[in-house]
């Protein structure tokens, strides 16, 4: 191992210790390694935003000579606009900006969700309860159907949920309950795999190089 | 005379059928393709009748006639966490989420920023908001800034407390850990999309005694802000927040118009199982059918 591997190997188990400190309580070592962190990402975003963003997709594209894209330096004033927010005085032009991208956020959203989850999500949902394939089908369909507007139901505002409404909505908080149930053993599985990862790095790589 | 509320909708509404009218059979006859996604036409009636719901509801709402919406204890809560922290004489802190502003969810948690910086604005608590993206960083400050504005509290806002962390996920999520430990906020509302780094905010904040509300729209990080926080706002719930802290007419209108919905969702659902469970329903399975 050359010396640059051992420091970098060293180094690395540091900042993972420094990190796992935190577990016992805040101390000045987390600290500096969060502000190394901090500043070390705010340096690779600025990086990563001048490449990917500024020059792959928008200067190369306007500026080829072959069919350019100048029609792109429509967003790129948009962006430019967002720069006015250095001087309070003209900050106002960047709600420009920032109005287009949250109005047409929601608009494309809107579409991309029915398009994409409402509307297959309430064709899956139509099952038929006699089912030739057998009880087995017809009792998961009951429950894919009871599940989907109880649930549904749970989110409706507009009543109390009281009588048949509340009893409904108690349905779907079930669903609702079983289902992050599902989700958090599924979760938890992903992270103690990281947390595996992090310590097989410190037992095998770098106990294992003394 | 009309007034350009009105005349903006016809004027939309003119320029597509405009375009309907005269591009497409140009379109169809030249390219032997359609201009518009026929197809798509489910999506198209279910955006109209929504817009209609929403628009009626306003108008009731603006009316005067009453939108009776039920109580959600989770935000009720948020009112409750920031009195909290007055009394204490200790921050508030607010994350917006981890995603961009081109996610819905940041932008329901920027709208329920601006109801949160109101309270805090009217009580003067101090507000501690840090974020992940520049676009969140200036959108907050926005929002921050006018409801001070609006509260006559001018003074009081300071273009810090809505501050730029770290653009990486976790570097941002282990100095917001930092910040709780040695702020010591007396609230923490986690709000908007939230990943990998839920449970490591919520828990770090329950460790810091905090009172914590969060609320998200990603079903795999809920069970967890529901293990470790006081109130969790689920799914729609957080979309709902803004109207219902809000209580003005326009806002509990989109409410509204949205539960107008789900009752439709539910009828059309129901109508679809009957239909195929006898066997007569392959016609209208396939009005729903996504190209």
């Amino acid at each position: 191992m050359s010396g640059m591997e051992i420091f970098v190997l060293w180094l690395e188990a540091f900042i993972t210790l420094a990190i796992f400190s935190f577990l016992y309580k805040d101390n000045p070592v987390y600290h500096m390694v969060e502000s190394v962190f901090a500043g070390l990402s705010a340096g690779y975003y600025i990086g990563l935003y001048w490449k990917s963003i500024i020059l792959q997709q928008l200067w190369e594209p306007m500026t080829r000579a072959d069919n350019p894209k100048w029609w792109l330096f429509i967003p790129g004033i948009f962006g430019l606009m967002m720069f006015t927010r250095l001087w309070p005085k003209y900050s106002w032009i960047s709600r420009i900006a920032l109005a287009f991208v949250m109005g047409s956020t929601a608009g494309v959203f809107l579409i991309t969700q029915l398009h994409g989850l409402v509307l297959p999500q309430m064709q899956k949902t139509m099952l038929p309860l006699v089912n030739s394939k057998g009880l087995e089908a017809s009792f998961l369909a009951v429950i894919v159907v009871i599940g989907v507007i109880s649930t549904l139901i749970y989110f409706y505002f507009s009543k109390e949920h009281k009588g048949f409404l509340g009893v409904t909505a108690k349905v779907g908080i079930w669903f609702i309950m079983i289902s992050f149930g599902a989700h958090f053993g599924y979760t938890v599985m992903g992270r103690v795999s990281l947390l595996i990862g992090r310590v097989q790095f410190l037992i095998e790589d770098w106990i294992g190089s003394f | 005379m009309l007034k350009n509320s009105k005349i903006i909708p016809i004027l939309i509404t003119a320029f597509f059928l405009f375009l309907f009218l005269t591009v497409e059979p140009v379109l169809a006859r030249d390219s032997e393709e359609s201009a518009f996604r026929t197809e798509r036409i489910n999506a198209l009636v279910l955006v109209l009748v929504f817009s209609a719901a929403v628009l009626l509801y306003t108008r009731w709402a603006k009316q005067g006639k009453t939108l009776f919406v039920r109580k959600i204890p989770g935000i009720d809560a948020v009112e409750e966490a920031v009195g909290r922290a007055t009394e204490m004489g200790k921050p508030v802190l607010f994350i917006p989420g981890l995603q961009e502003l081109d996610d819905i969810e940041t932008i329901a948690a920027i709208s329920i920023l601006g109801r949160v910086a109101r309270i805090t604005a009217q009580y003067e608590t101090p507000l501690l908001v840090p974020v992940r993206y520049p676009l969140v960083l200036a959108a907050g400050q926005e929002v921050v800034e006018q409801a001070y504005t609006e509260l006559g509290k001018r003074d009081a806002y300071n273009r810090d407390i809505v501050r730029y962390v770290a653009g990486e996920q976790m570097a941002f999520t282990s100095t917001v850990n930092g910040m709780m430990m040695r702020e010591r906020p007396a609230a923490n509302i986690f709000m908007g999309a939230f990943f990998a780094e839920s449970l490591l905010l919520a828990e770090t904040g329950n460790a810091a005694g905090s009172i914590q509300i969060a609320g998200t729209a990603r079903p795999e990080q809920l069970p967890f802000f529901i293990a470790a926080c006081d109130y969790t706002l689920m799914g729609e719930e957080l979309y709902a927040a803004s109207s219902y802290l809000s209580k003005e007419p326009l806002m509990l209108g989109g409410l509204k118009g949205q539960d107008f919905i789900k009752i439709i969702i539910v009828i059309l659902i129901l109508i679809g199982v009957i239909l195929v469970s006898f066997n007569v329903g392959g016609w209208y399975y396939k009005l729903f059918e996504m190209a």
